[in-house]
């Protein structure tokens, strides 16, 4: 991690156990062991009540273990009086929590005021970092916070969590109040955020689809429990038991899909033909296997190698030119940063079985066939015993 | 009702006007004073005490409802008479509202942003100064304003344990005298006029102190966020 602004820091929980009540026939986090690495986003998820909430609380001392060691670059979280240690951990919480009686830039400076910064150095870094989530505090610093929409107010929740530079970040459901669309935006925008200062990130959400796209690591908890801690790649790939795969959803292997791109895949070589060519050398290139149809399939490119669309070998007359036979429109076009799943969407959706992928100038890079992500989707190759 | 004012008489008193005027400004400020640095005090302290809360506004209450001479009467044996009886016994009347009010003011904090306050990493008096007193303030001066209206009228009575005032204007001059009807005239015009005047000050206050509820939200649309 050299070379950022400031070190991500790693956090340890090991046998980490919360009893609200000694009564109580089980604890509300049950002797939860996990290893944060430095500037990975780990999403902790599962049903209400399973303590996700409650071990995240438990890494700020919002709530304090019953048992078991938390360490944060390897310092035990208890080394610091709670509101110091508060201080250089960032915390954003699902209903916001913006001091409504301060403005936004206010709201913002609050952790470096804390911290007893120069006031100079705070007015900067409140309008970097209003700027950084798009609300710039020439326009916005003044206003106060029943003043802004809800996705807006997240995004100074946020601004207002990595103002002072921590270097992890604790997320409880920040985008779950929100409507899907900002919601969407929030975590594109996040994701996008996350890349240039790679802070250790703990995120908590019942929503195993947000898990997905914004977890390196993806901890299930149940009970109190954790059940399996895996990237979501592993985790959708091979659930360790019936409550995961269950959790996941019976569209996991879409959800797979949707951590791939079609730069991932296998692509099979362009069949790529021009209007001009004669069918006969298309013919002789056939028959020498220097030119591999699709289904029955070719495509046509100009000169350029711009797709235009797709002919059917059958279909070529003898004699003339490829371009004097009518071609099916070159739908979908992909890109290769479109996921797997976008990708088999289009497909489906044009009544495709294949679909050419162009570069940025737009030239034909290959082909994807259905049956390619089909086979990704599925990790494994299927066996059946006999006999 | 004008031909029975005597406007001689207050041209030649004046100054008396003016002097049981202010006597009682200076009732009304120190009894309301008395009951904020009381009520604010054991609002704080019974807060997040249900069963503390309901004990202190409920013997608030009670103390409400003790006819006022007669509280008036029993703290003479203690205090005598003179200012202090009179303050003591108009601050004990302001306390009940103030103690309510601001109680719920203080309660009325959203849980969140005392969860994010605490989660940033303020200690628990920051909490306390920073966030919790001040979004409490517009139920606080509610209260205050409710406590000065009532205090202004209460604050004739002080007359009784000679606590001066307006009540010197209404019941020395006017009621004594033969019901001689212009003191008594002056003293409740001024009285009124007093408690509109304050109220509406208050209300400026209340507005410059807390900027953050006046700008009327007008969200933007969510699509923007």
């Amino acid at each position: 991690m050299s070379g950022l602004p400031t070190a991500a820091a790693d956090v340890g929980l090991r046998d980490v156990t919360k009893r609200y009540d000694a009564g109580s026939p089980r604890p509300a986090v049950d002797a939860l062991t996990l290893e944060i690495p430095a500037g990975e986003v780990c999403v902790l998820v599962g049903p209400s009540g399973c303590g996700k909430t409650t071990a995240l609380k438990m890494i700020n001392r919002l709530i304090e273990p019953t048992s078991g060691t938390i360490t944060i670059d390897g310092r035990d979280a208890r080394a610091l009086a709670p509101a110091q240690l508060r201080r250089r951990i960032g915390y954003v919480i699902q209903q916001v929590g913006l001091l409504p009686h301060l403005t936004i830039a206010a709201n913002v400076a609050t952790v470096p005021k804390l911290l007893g910064w120069e006031r100079q150095r705070i007015s900067a870094r409140v309008a970097e970092m209003l700027d950084l989530v798009g609300l710039p505090a020439d326009e916005y610093g003044g206003r106060y916070p029943s003043e802004l929409s809800g996705g807006q107010q997240q995004r100074i929740g946020l601004a207002r969590a990595l103002a002072a530079d921590p270097p992890l970040m604790l997320m409880d459901e920040p985008f779950s109040a929100v409507d899907p669309i900002t919601r969407d935006r929030l975590q594109n925008d996040f994701l996008k955020l996350q890349r240039t200062v790679a802070k250790t990130i703990v995120f908590v959400t019942h929503d195993i689809d947000e898990a997905v796209k914004m977890a390196d690591r993806i901890a299930v908890m149940r009970d109190g429990r954790l059940v399996q801690y895996a990237t979501p790649a592993e985790l959708l790939a091979n659930p360790v038991d019936a409550f995961v795969a269950d959790f996941v959803g019976a569209d996991r292997a879409l959800k797979r899909l949707s951590l791939m791109h079609v730069s991932d895949l296998a692509l099979t070589p362009a069949p790529s033909v021009t209007a001009s060519d004669h069918v006969e050398v298309v013919h002789s290139r056939l028959g020498g296997g220097d030119l591999e149809p699709i289904d029955g399939y070719l495509l046509l490119t100009d000169a350029e190698g711009h797709p235009q669309g797709w002919v059917t070998v059958s279909r070529l007359n003898a004699g003339g030119r490829v371009g004097d036979t009518a071609a099916l429109a070159a739908q979908p076009l992909l890109q290769p940063q479109t996921t797997a799943r976008d990708a088999l969407s289009q497909m489906l959706d044009a009544g495709a079985r294949c679909a050419a992928v162009v570069d940025v100038n737009g030239v034909v890079a290959g082909v994807v066939e259905i049956a390619t992500i089909a086979r990704v989707a599925h990790p494994e190759p299927m066996e059946v015993s006999v006999g | 009702m004008a031909e029975a004012i005597d406007w001689d008489w207050i041209g030649r008193h004046g100054d008396d006007i003016a002097a049981a005027t202010l006597a009682h400004l200076e009732l009304v400020g120190a009894g309301v004073g008395l009951a904020v640095a009381v009520a604010v005090p054991v609002a704080l302290a019974v807060r997040n005490r249900p069963i503390g809360a309901t004990v202190a506004s409920g013997t608030a209450t009670v103390l409400y409802t003790i006819p006022s001479l007669a509280l008036f009467a029993f703290l003479i044996p203690v205090f005598g008479i003179g200012k202090t009886p009179a303050i003591l016994g108009l601050a004990v009347y302001a306390l009940g509202v103030l103690i309510r009010n601001t109680v719920t003011g203080l309660r009325g904090v959203p849980a969140p942003v005392l969860e994010a306050a605490r989660g940033m990493g303020l200690s628990r008096r920051q909490v306390l100064y920073r966030v919790e007193l001040p979004l409490a303030v517009p139920a606080i001066l509610t209260g205050i304003r409710l406590a000065t209206i009532e205090t202004v009228a209460i604050a004739t009575i002080a007359v009784f344990v000679a606590g001066g005032g307006l009540g010197e204007l209404i019941l020395t001059n006017g009621i004594e005298r033969n019901l001689f009807v212009t003191p008594i005239v002056a003293g409740t015009v001024i009285a009124v006029c007093m408690a509109l005047t304050l109220d509406l000050l208050l209300v400026g206050v209340q507005r410059i102190v807390t900027p953050w509820s006046r700008r009327i939200a007008t969200r933007p649309d969510e699509a923007h966020g």
